[in-house]
């Protein structure tokens, strides 16, 4: 198979079915970009990734699939009765994702803060507790995947038809449930008090403090915010391809790259890159050698390495100041 | 100070906590294939109900030794300053017994004995084989991040990419890969040795130049980036690198030098010898480069980069040179355990290899040759001890969450390590704004 041919029929199975890659890549990228808004507000306040992120989403996963089968039971919902235990399992997930990553602030950051330890140590102990996390999730839950019964819906129940080509429900809800929940964090970081000392913090954080904001509480919501997204997210991720206790690492590196790609420590930007990422990784699926899908995750890697070097603030621009 | 006070319950509090997260740590796990209907079987969450919380013997036991701890440092508390003296006295007993001359010189006499006669004393082979695939091969390679991270202060999580190439590099020479030798003609495994390092600090030189130019944790992701790369190629081309399968075997090196023929076979001595001599010289190299010019200006690169650079020191040069001469461990260490095992596989060049690689170095110490080669020898030793004899309920798998608790402890408690560096508690100690420190200390380099 030559590379001319390889390239041309990438284009072909495109162009047959453009709707079901489009559908996904927004599916996708609805989850990214609520992970890599988790990572863009820990950036702002703190000034350093939290490499813990991606595993406070896969927290969310394992809550959003046990925690409501044990408190609703095992029912298979029908009509308003589905919606319910999507808003329940979206809840319950935002909540114990939430708790995680306020324990990590607490437990591998705040002692360091309080020290004025050197970034190096931030980054390590963070990468210990993702080791943590990550490793306790599978020995509890197994090293498996973990899927979600049809309880919720049926695997792969279609909504509608789009242009000849079946949606399924999921990502209809996966889409809206993202929308709704990017924009009310927008709008909380934005119009309210409470995000207006996270982006005071994110600004300057000793002048804010002189300014009467409570550095330590801001941090605190910052990480819940960002770890309650993260939880629906990982819901709503676990509700398509079940979860797995490995999963923060590489969906954590996704939304990361979409966080850097928006510019990282811009809100909107990290939800723009968080699309463009899950649609990049759809449609360059047809583009992968002999049908082996971790190339995708190459060529999303590659990107990462690409506008790091080239252009370490992203597309849009670091903005760890203004936007939050 | 009465033991029902507000900050004291708070440390209840906390230690209960602790006490909790560890009975769940050691609890039996839960099962490897979870049912979709019904749960997970087995595991320690699933005996919770919301109502017997308490009733399952095990949290009570761990929930009574919380309590109990509790007790002793409340009781203790006010002699904790000593305590914790005493504790520094302890650890800092073996820096100081080196940092005297004739001491040191004695201590290396005696510790070069012991490594040399130590295949007189262990007998069986399969400790032998974990000696110098597991500790040996190990301390090549922590050895070579901490030039990265100790001495430059960078954070490399792709360290592991380094190692992969120089085990690949010696499959591919030596014709054990599905891809064709150089030239088509395999060549002797020891001959593989220079090439392999060089390949090692091309490659890292490659790396390094464009990456480099990065701050801190874009620099520590880009390298995870770039490690993940290699680790997916490294599977799916498996017309070029065997992919999961891994290589065929690579031969045994052997040595022809006119009469005197000497074969490494199975038995595992000749390889420590090889590996000892190498972690010899790299332990001179790197230590003589620590306090060369070279050294100096890592250092300064890593305590302020604008003042080294105002100075005339080129950053990006040294950096890229700090990767290089990293990797040339990194690469001997692969050619070393491609020569050992023989079939390699991508499951050796894992992310999780290179964060081991980091737990060794931040363990022994940042920056310190000896420290990081100790805290290689002890934490490799403990972890294969778990992994063969599996006490108290310990799984293989859980290895890494004792790990991951094992970093945020030593970020907490002891940043700068086990043997820390002088330097390196310094820049702990100042940039925490430590009492003690004096200018003039610093400037003088004398033990405060």
């Amino acid at each position: 198979m030559g590379f001319e041919h390889f390239w041309l029929s990438g284009f072909d199975q495109i162009h047959t079915a453009f709707w079901r890659y489009l559908a996904v890549g927004l599916q996708n990228g609805a989850v990214y970009a609520m992970i890599a808004v988790g990572y863009t507000l820990v950036y702002g306040v703190l000034g350093l990734i939290n490499f813990a992120h991606g595993e406070v989403f896969m927290c969310g996963g394992f809550a959003g699939v046990f925690l409501t089968r044990d408190i609703l039971g095992n029912r298979v919902g029908t009509g308003w009765g589905s919606v319910g235990l999507v808003l329940a399992g979206i809840v319950i997930g935002g909540l114990v994702s939430a708790l995680v990553a306020t324990g990590v602030e607490q437990v591998a950051y705040r002692p360091l803060r309080k020290r004025h330890a050197p970034k190096l140590a931030f980054l390590i102990s963070a990468i210990g507790a993702s080791y943590f996390l990550q490793t306790l999730a599978g020995k509890e839950f197994g090293y498996g995947v973990n899927i979600f019964p049809g309880q919720v819906f049926e695997p792969g129940k279609v909504m509608f038809t789009l242009f000849g080509t079946p949606i399924n429900t999921i990502t209809v809800v996966s889409i809206i449930a993202a929308i709704v929940m990017l924009v009310v964090a927008d709008r909380i970081v934005r119009a309210t008090r409470l995000g207006r000392g996270i982006r005071a913090v994110s600004q300057d954080a000793e002048t804010s403090s002189l300014m009467g904001v409570n550095i330590d509480r801001t941090i605190t919501i910052t990480f819940i915010l960002g770890g309650a997204l993260a939880g629906a997210a990982g819901f709503l991720y676990s509700l398509q391809s079940g979860i797995v206790q490995n999963a923060g690492t590489e969906i954590g590196i996704y939304a990361f790259t979409a966080a850097v790609l928006g510019g990282i420590g811009n809100l909107r930007g990290a939800a723009l890159g968080g699309l463009f990422i899950g649609l990049f990784g759809s449609f360059s699926v047809p583009f992968a050698f002999e049908g082996n899908v971790q190339w995708t995750e190459i060529y999303t890697f590659l990107i990462l390495v690409l506008v790091l070097i080239i252009r370490p603030t992203g597309i849009l621009g670091e903005k760890s100041g203004r936007t939050a | 100070m009465t033991i029902i006070s507000p900050a004291n319950l708070k440390r209840l509090f906390l230690i209960l906590i602790v006490a909790a997260v560890v009975a769940i740590m050691t609890g039996t796990p839960g099962s490897s294939t979870a049912s979709p209907t019904t749960g997970v079987h087995g595991s320690f969450m699933e005996r919770v109900s919301w109502f017997g919380l308490f009733a399952a013997p095990r949290w009570l036991l761990f929930l009574t030794l919380g309590v109990i701890v509790w007790l002793l440092v409340s009781l203790y508390r006010p002699r904790a300053r000593t305590i914790r003296q005493g504790i520094d006295h302890v650890l800092a007993f073996p820096k100081e017994l080196s940092s005297r001359k004739p001491t040191r010189v004695t201590l290396i006499v005696i510790a070069l004995v012991v490594v040399i006669l130590l295949p007189k004393f262990v007998h069986e082979s399969f400790w032998m084989y974990l000696i110098v695939e597991q500790i040996g091969v190990w301390i090549l390679l922590a050895l070579g991040l901490n030039v990265v991270v100790g001495f430059a202060g960078l954070l490399d999580l792709g360290f592991a990419a380094f190692y992969a190439i120089g085990a690949y590099t010696t499959a591919w020479l030596t014709g054990a890969l599905p891809m064709p030798a150089l030239f088509h003609h395999p060549i002797p495994t020891l001959w593989v040795i220079p090439i392999g390092i060089l390949a090692a600090m091309v490659f890292g030189v490659l790396l390094g130049t464009p990456t480099l130019r990065l701050r801190g944790d874009y620099l520590a992701i880009v390298t995870l980036g770039f490690a993940l790369i290699i680790d997916d190629f490294v599977e799916t081309q498996s017309g070029v690198t065997g992919g999961g399968v891994g290589s065929s075997p690579v031969p045994h090196p052997s040595l022809n030098v006119g009469f005197w023929h000497f074969h490494w076979g199975i038995s595992q001595t000749p390889y420590y010898y090889l590996c000892l001599i190498f972690v010899v010289v790299f332990i001179i190299v790197f230590t003589s480069l620590e306090h060369s010019r070279i050294g100096r200006a890592w250092v300064a690169i890593r305590e302020d980069e604008v003042a080294a650079e105002s100075v005339g020191i080129n950053p990006l040069k040294y950096k890229v040179m700090a990767f290089a001469v990293g990797a040339a461990s990194g690469g001997f260490g692969g050619v070393m355990s491609a020569g050992l095992v023989g079939i390699i596989t991508p499951g050796l060049f894992t992310y999780q290899v290179s964060v081991n690689v980091l737990v060794l170095v931040i363990f022994g110490g940042m920056g310190s040759i000896w420290g990081v080669a100790l805290g290689a020898i002890v934490i490799q030793t403990a972890t294969s001890y778990l992994d063969n004899y599996q006490p108290w309920g310990y799984q293989i798998n859980d290895l890494y969450m004792y790990i991951g608790a094992l970093l945020i402890i030593m970020m907490i408690f002891r940043p700068a390590g086990l043997l820390p560096s002088r330097r390196r508690r310094r820049e702990f100690a100042m940039a925490e704004g430590g009492e003690e420190m004096h200018t003039d200390e610093v400037l003088s380099g004398e033990q405060p």
